[in-house]
């Protein structure tokens, strides 16, 4: 107990120590570079939704509309070799990851160009080369994973950390915790990042949390965290920026709760009854991600209507390209089937 | 071009729905995003939003329409300066669609697709040939050993070996081991690569597997398999599965190992065989050695092995005493059953634990003069049935013996295939001996009764030798 009292109060210094930052303005080439991306990321799931029905993507089909700020910024404060991780709504993840607009939705429709040869589908990709591990379908266990891939780069001494994203509904499962304590125990370069979308599926945090201050979920262990508008990427990327520095610094783990929104349903077969239309419009009419940008970047003067259409244009070819490919790529060999299985 | 709205489909079981509403009318300018109409099934109502940017041209199918077949033509979208005239040219026949029985552009294209699967049959599973046991040169030392001790030999010398070899789980570190078997290992390695971890499974079993997908080799280790159960998602779904989703780009290069099934008088939660249960999953290696020298040359195996690998051991085995060869690098295939015993009545297929049982057994049937060939399986995944057929079409009988419950058990898979494949050359059923389908009990004569027994096996191979 006297070791406990005695510890407590430094513990929960450093624990504070941490605040979010203030989100830093963005240079126009910083706004341009958010504003690209996320539109590719809008582009690419609003096309995928057409696919999906049309019949062209089965199975399950989880959208990132609404949540292109959070892995836009996100990647813009790491450095090369650094990994990512994240769940089954991940086909953002892999366009901000550097991977193939054409190889992701090739995958969903399972063609052989897919990035898993059309093996994995909208829920599991991976990219080695990109540094991406996935892709999960089972709810949180991404997030042992990622803590697995913090401990290899401590292993190996390298200053390479592992951003492993979740979500609201993730943040409940057992393993989450467990990874928390060894990530804090053994300090490994970890980030958790917790979008928080509001909806588990269709069940609301209010419904499903105790604790709805999902930056809190890390104080019985000592990582800090901290509440990021998810909507902003600029507040993202200096989250991100801030984050990162913690943990390849060597101080452990931290955790970045994402305040964000997903303007669709939990998948394509979710007509999203739990909440109001006007809540979506809200969010979408006042919030929306790319919309800030665009106007930040009208007001500075950056660039023009005409600058914007173009680099729209641009997103779109890039868009189409990758539909046309994913529509006209073989299915794999049969003899795919049976490879892959063993090494 | 004018744009083809098309009737979405909910979820790929959908075939038709209710066109309720437009929430755009002809004219309305449209961007991304935009919700243009809700359409309806049985199941949910959902919005149908724009993909593209233009102007509605020309609604085709007007609400309230039932029965709108997927992918058929709902409106036309105008781009930039285009006109209603060259909607006029969608087809009127969607007016009707319900009655719409061509299959719309999209149905083509995806038919067209799937013609060549429909003529697809299935590939063969290809097999891999497995190279037999290497030879121990003539004059070679051996040494007798545990089988604790064989396995901290292999371990040790894997590590010794590579330096991504590491070893992680529950008091393997400064307990030394809770059975012993990681002994020594953190003296000569460090805390860096002999890893005490919390009492956290599922989430020691995770963090491993992320490791090993970045190409390190972790050997985790369960107290027992019994506790492995927390865990048992991230071993299928995680180490067992990615190779495959991810195209072959990654996998789980790594050994889960520890003991599994009855020790004594451990009761119902600690006292159960996993050998069935990991040998049904792909992905997988399942290795359950007897001997300790099958412990030595498998573990360095599995160590060095690309793929997951469950490595059961026995807590009961890990105190017996075998020889073992004194080589610099002593490995035996995973894949190969090991002929124990020669012998031409009757077919004894056994592993780990089971063949404590077997080779009593064996014992007794000399003493009747019938003269048993013992099989030890080594490897429950991929199972050697090859060397169990060959031995099969020499006697013409078999049994099983293993602890696991007899319901959907390796035993019962031995004589599907062995039925399968060498039917003509039995000359009784196959028996197979198992624990019994009880939880495990606690009172000394309950367990003893639950587990296998020498006369049992004793019993069936008199009973397929019609020697009763």
């Amino acid at each position: 107990m006297a070791t406990r009292a005695k510890k407590s109060p430094a513990r929960s210094a450093q624990t504070s120590a941490v605040k979010a930052p203030k989100p830093a303005e963005f240079t126009k080439d910083q706004e341009l570079e958010a504003y690209r991306h996320m539109l590719l990321i809008r582009r690419f799931e609003e096309k995928a939704g057409q696919l999906y029905g049309m019949g062209f993507i089965g199975g399950f089909c989880h959208l990132y509309i609404g949540q292109e700020a959070v892995v836009t910024g996100m990647q813009m404060s790491l450095k090369d070799g650094d990994q990512v991780i994240t769940g089954y709504r991940d086909h953002g993840h892999m366009l901000a990851c550097g991977m193939s607009a054409r190889g992701v939705m090739a995958e969903l429709t399972g063609r052989r160009g897919g990035l898993s040869k059309g093996k994995g589908g909208s829920m599991h990709m991976f990219s080695k080369e990109k540094h991406f591990y996935g892709g999960h379908g089972i709810v949180g266990a991404q997030v042992s994973l990622g803590t697995g891939l913090a401990f290899a780069n401590r292993y190996r001494g390298n200053d390479n950390v592992s951003l492993a994203y979740f979500g609201d509904g993730a943040a409940n499962q057992g393993q989450v915790y467990e990874s928390f304590n060894m990530a804090a125990l053994w300090k490994l370069p970890v980030i958790y990042i917790i979008e928080n979308n509001r909806y588990a599926m269709g069940t609301s945090v209010s419904r499903a949390s105790a604790e709805t201050d999902f930056s809190r979920r890390g104080i019985s262990f000592n990582i800090p965290g901290f509440q990021v508008d998810g909507m902003d990427v600029r507040a993202v990327n200096a989250a991100g920026d801030e984050a990162v520095a913690w943990a390849r610094a060597g101080k452990g783990p931290i955790i970045l709760e994402m305040q964000t929104y997903r303007y669709r349903g939990h998948s394509m077969s979710d007509p999203a009854k739990y909440r109001t239309k006007d809540e979506v419009q809200k969010m979408r009419s006042d919030h929306d991600p790319i919309e800030q940008v665009k106007n930040r970047l009208v007001e500075k003067g950056w660039s023009t209507e005409d600058d914007l259409k173009k680099i729209d244009k641009e997103v779109r070819d890039v868009v189409a390209d990758a539909a046309d490919f994913a529509q006209s790529d073989p299915e794999p060999d049969a003899s795919e089937l049976y490879t892959d299985i063993l090494l | 071009m004018p744009i083809d709205i098309l009737m979405p489909a909910l979820s790929p079981t959908m075939e038709e729905g209710k066109l309720s509403k437009w929430l755009k009318k002809e004219g309305d300018t449209v961007t991304s995003g935009d919700v243009l109409a809700e359409i309806e099934t049985d199941k949910a109502t959902m919005e149908v939003e724009a993909v593209d940017e233009g102007t509605i041209g020309k609604i085709v199918v007007p609400e309230g329409t039932e029965g709108v077949k997927v992918n058929s033509v709902i409106a036309v979208l105008l781009g930039e300066g285009e006109s209603a005239d060259a909607a006029a040219a969608a087809p009127a026949k969607a007016e009707e669609p319900a009655k719409a029985e061509e299959p719309a552009k999209a149905e083509d294209a995806r038919s067209e697709q799937e013609q060549p699967a429909a003529k697809q049959t299935v590939p063969a599973a290809p097999k891999a040939e497995i190279a037999a046991d290497p030879d121990i040169p003539a004059g070679t030392e051996m040494v007798t050993m545990t089988v604790r001790e064989a396995l901290r030999d292999a371990m040790a010398e894997e590590m010794r070996r590579s330096p991504d070899v590491f070893v992680m789980g529950e008091e393997v570190a400064e307990y030394q081991g809770a059975y012993k078997v990681t002994q020594g290992l953190l003296e000569e390695f460090g805390p860096r690569r002999v890893v005490d971890t919390p009492i956290t499974e599922h989430g020691f079993a995770g963090v491993g597997v992320g490791a090993a997908m970045t190409g390190l080799r972790p050997i985790v280790e369960f107290m027992t398999f019994n506790f492995a159960m927390q865990a048992i998602d991230q071993i299928l779904n995680s180490a067992a599965k990615t190779l495959y989703m991810s195209g072959g780009q990654m996998g789980a290069p790594m050994v889960f190992r520890g003991p599994s099934g009855a020790a004594s008088r451990v009761a119902a939660q600690h006292s159960q065989c996993y050998a069935a249960w990991y040998s049904h999953i792909p992905g997988l290696k399942v290795v359950m050695p007897y001997t300790a020298a099958d412990a030595k040359g498998l573990l360095k195996a599995a160590i060095r092995d690309p793929n997951p690998v469950i490595f059961l051991e026995n807590e009961i085995l890990y105190g017996h005493t075998f020889e073992v060869p004194k080589l610099e690098d002593f490995l035996l295939p995973i894949g190969k059953a090991r002929v124990h015993k020669k012998g031409k009545d009757v077919t004894l297929v056994s592993f780990g634990i089971g063949m404590n049982y077997t080779v009593k057994a064996e014992a007794e049937l000399a003493k009747l003069g019938i003269d048993a060939e013992i099989i030890d399986l080594r490897t429950i995944r991929p199972m050697d049935i090859p060397t169990v057929v060959e031995s099969v079409k020499k006697t013409g009988r078999c049994v099983t013996i293993e602890e696991g419950y007899p319901q959907s058990s390796v035993g019962t898979e031995i004589a599907t295939r062995v039925m399968q494949e060498a039917f003509d050359y039995l000359d009784a059923p196959i028996l197979t001996i198992a624990g019994k389908d009880v939880p495990m009990p606690y009172a000394a004569n309950l367990e003893k009764l639950a587990l296998p027994s020498v006369q049992e096996i004793v019993d069936a191979v008199k009973a397929v030798t019609y020697t009763a």
